[in-house]
């Protein structure tokens, strides 16, 4: 082979693997690599969320990501959007503000279960109560991933976590039902075995005006995997897969997580609700007349 | 430039320390309010409520302190003046976002009316007794800058002033008003808008691709800022980070960074501290003061005076930074500093500090609940100069 064709071929390479990996523009690839382990599942996720950017049509200027703290809070450093890696817990309000003030924006918090379930669990009972215009993907791989595998809200009872070394003893929250209850207008639930559905439902997501709350189920193997002798990541995919049930329009109350048992998947909720910015522009415009101009409307600035 | 005029309510007002900041405030530009009730400061939030609509901007009653603090950050960087409001319990929520608000430069100006502390204390009573919680509150090393205005007028006025040093400095600007300034009634002159002096943010001119977020050069340590939804794809962070906003945890970018952000305060301390003098040349005793008990030692400075004792009154209407240069030329000149506060002895401990035993620092403390007794001041003026 000539040197000439070598380089050819290497070149076909090179294009077939922009080609085929389109979630490098949506990266920051001079951040890479990334801080994940082998077999961890949140990569999958943020696969999934740049392929609904793609599908999605939206520009990229347009897209705000905000994440808490965590092994998924990292999420928003790497991805080649404005990117706002915040506080512990507090992404849902951040990004709350962020909205409010450059209303054209497209904001989309991505965090951890605990992230946003425990210490941000106000903020996100808050959020969805407002119906404010934000896109939540919780990564949920039952577990504080990023401070070593501490017990969190979404722990079911049974496996052992640092901080409950005998065994999890407390109940565990069912996220979408929580989302729900609140007010959200879009809930679903995948996994990483999901990734087509997935990323349907974060394109959704997207295009979805009010508060959509998206849970995604992902291995944790360092920790959550390894200390309950659950395998490594493909194993808990392999779990994902055999005890998933599809059931779009479940009601949320039936969708309760148990320790490796069936997990009920599906998009459950889809409605409509005027969001926070909706309900004020209507009822200041209703109250104080033409002394009121509705902010953020317009060309989306206000 | 001058201020925008739909945020200012020219005329000559007769209104509260907390409804003249929040005029202060909508003067100079601020339109993203995220707030949480709380005595006795709640009055400044309600009055952005009513004004905001009409105005044009927005305000909103988050779900806590912690909400609040951090979506103001999440409305600076999505391109609005920003502000929050609160007093002790709340300030103290607010402590880790005050920390992120610092080493993400972002400007913000957080209202503290102290009331009695520690912890639910003293609701509706005034107190100055969260200074030192305003200069070392959050963890970290951090230089905040934080005025005391003692009047509504100067509610108005140095709310101005706050706002242009956040912008200008890109670090957060603590407010610090007491319940009795917030609550008191008096004449508040609001001029018309082409008299108001605002600074802008300083926005970057550079191109996405060409800009980095944290950028700084030796000559000017203040980076330019953009917003998302501009085109930058800016990285913001709380983890120690480099020009480009990336994580960069190393021991070299850490002091790289945290240097510069204390430094671009305490190497320019001079051109922020801002202090009234009266009566300090030729005086033998100097009362220090600041907020509203720079108006108690008034009196009791008057009072000495009348008594032939040659006092002076430095009032501090810039706390953070700390006069250090001022106090410490004026050391070696008197007998005595008398620092009264409503506090058991906080910023009496930076006067000591720079004194540095050249003259005596008598302190006049208070627990709180109401202001100092004008005797109790003239007492220890009598001590100082005996
Ligand atoms: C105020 C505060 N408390 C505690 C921590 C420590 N901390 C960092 S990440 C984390 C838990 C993250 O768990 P989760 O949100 O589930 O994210 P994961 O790492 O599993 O993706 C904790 C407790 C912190 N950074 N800030
Ligand atoms: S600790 Fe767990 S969640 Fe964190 S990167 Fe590793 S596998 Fe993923
Ligand atoms: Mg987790």
């Amino acid at each position: 082979m000539s040197e000439e064709m070598g380089l050819e071929m290497e070149q076909d390479l090179e294009r077939e693997c922009a080609l085929e990996n389109p979630v490098l523009p949506y990266l920051r690839q001079d951040r890479i690599p990334h801080i994940w382990c082998p077999g961890c599942g949140i990569g999958t996720t943020v696969n999934c969320f740049a392929r609904a950017l793609t599908e999605s049509g939206m520009n990229m200027d347009d897209i705000a990501i905000v994440s808490g703290i965590g092994c998924t809070g990292r999420v928003a450093g790497y991805l080649n959007l404005d990117s706002f890696h915040t506080t512990h817990g507090r992404a849902i309000p951040f990004a709350t503000g962020l909205k409010l003030a450059n209303p054209h924006m497209k904001v989309v918090v991505y965090s951890g279960d605990g992230d946003l379930s425990a210490i941000g669990g106000n903020h996100l009972l808050h959020a969805a109560r407002r119906n404010m215009d934000l896109m939540v993907v919780c990564v949920n791989n039952f577990t504080y991933g990023m401070t070593g595998g501490q017990v969190a809200p979404t722990t079911p009872t049974g496996p052992t976590q640092t901080t409950m070394p005998y065994g999890n003893f407390e109940s565990s929250f069912n996220l979408p039902a929580l989302a729900s209850a609140c007010g959200a207008v879009y809930v679903a639930r995948w996994t990483v075995y999901h990734v087509r559905q997935l990323a349907k439902a974060m394109r959704e997501g997207l295009q979805k005006k009010g508060f959509v709350f998206i849970e995604a189920l992902s291995p944790c193997p360092t920790l959550y995997s390894r200390r309950n002798r659950l395998g490594d990541g493909v194993d808990q995919v392999k779990y994902y897969k055999e005890r998933s049930i599809v059931k779009n329009g479940a009601d949320t109350k039936d969708v309760g997580l148990t320790y490796q048992g069936d997990i009920v998947v599906g998009k459950f909720v889809d409605r409509e609700r005027p969001t926070w910015m909706d309900s004020m522009n209507e009822h200041f415009t209703k109250v104080l007349g033409n002394k009121f101009t509705p902010y953020g409307v317009e060309n989306g600035q206000d | 430039m001058q201020a925008d005029p739909k945020g200012v309510l020219t005329g000559i007002h007769f209104m509260d320390g907390d409804h003249a900041a929040c005029e202060g405030a909508l003067a100079a530009g601020c339109r993203f309010v995220a707030g949480y009730p709380i005595t006795p400061s709640t009055e400044i939030v309600e009055r952005f409520a009513a004004r905001i609509p009409t105005v044009g901007g927005v305000f909103i009653q988050m779900e806590d302190e912690l909400a609040a603090s951090i979506a103001i950050q999440g409305g600076a960087w999505g391109g609005k003046k920003v502000m929050s409001v609160s007093s002790g319990p709340g300030i103290s929520l607010m402590m880790e976002h005050l920390g992120y608000a610092f080493i993400t430069e972002t400007p913000s100006v957080w209202v503290n009316v102290q009331r009695g502390g520690p912890s639910t204390g003293l609701p509706t009573q005034p107190a100055q007794a969260d200074m030192m919680q305003a200069k070392w509150g959050s963890h970290g090393d951090f230089e905040v800058i934080a005025l005391a205005p003692n009047s509504p007028q100067e509610c108005f006025d140095l709310m101005i002033t706050a706002f242009n040093l956040t912008e200008t400095w890109r670090v957060p600007v603590m407010f610090m008003m007491d319940e009795v300034v917030g609550h008191m009634t008096e004449r508040v002159e609001i001029p018309p808008p082409e008299k108001i002096e605002v600074v802008d943010r300083k926005w970057t001119t550079k191109k996405p691709g060409e800009y980095k977020p944290f950028e700084t050069t030796p000559e000017d340590p203040v980076p330019f800022m953009t917003k998302a939804g501009d085109g930058h794809r800016i990285h913001v962070t709380g983890l120690t980070h480099d020009e480009r906003g990336y994580p960069a945890m190393t021991v070299p970018a850490q002091d790289k960074l945290v240097k510069r952000l204390v430094y671009k305060i305490r190497d320019n301390a001079d051109k922020i501290v801002d202090v009234r003098e009266d009566g300090v040349e030729g005086a033998d005793v100097i009362v220090v003061s600041y907020g509203i008990t720079s108006r108690v030692a008034m009196a009791a400075v008057e009072q000495a005076r009348a008594k032939g004792i040659k006092v002076g009154h430095l009032r501090m209407v810039i706390c953070w930074p700390f006069p250090a240069k001022r106090i410490k030329e004026l050391a070696k000149k008197v007998k005595a500093f008398v620092v009264p506060e409503i506090n058991l002895g906080q910023m009496v401990l930076e006067v000591e500090r720079h004194v540095a035993g050249v003259a005596k620092v008598l302190h006049v403390g208070h627990a709180g609940g109401t202001v100092h007794e004008p005797d109790v001041i003239l007492e220890k003026i009598m001590e100082a100069v005996r």
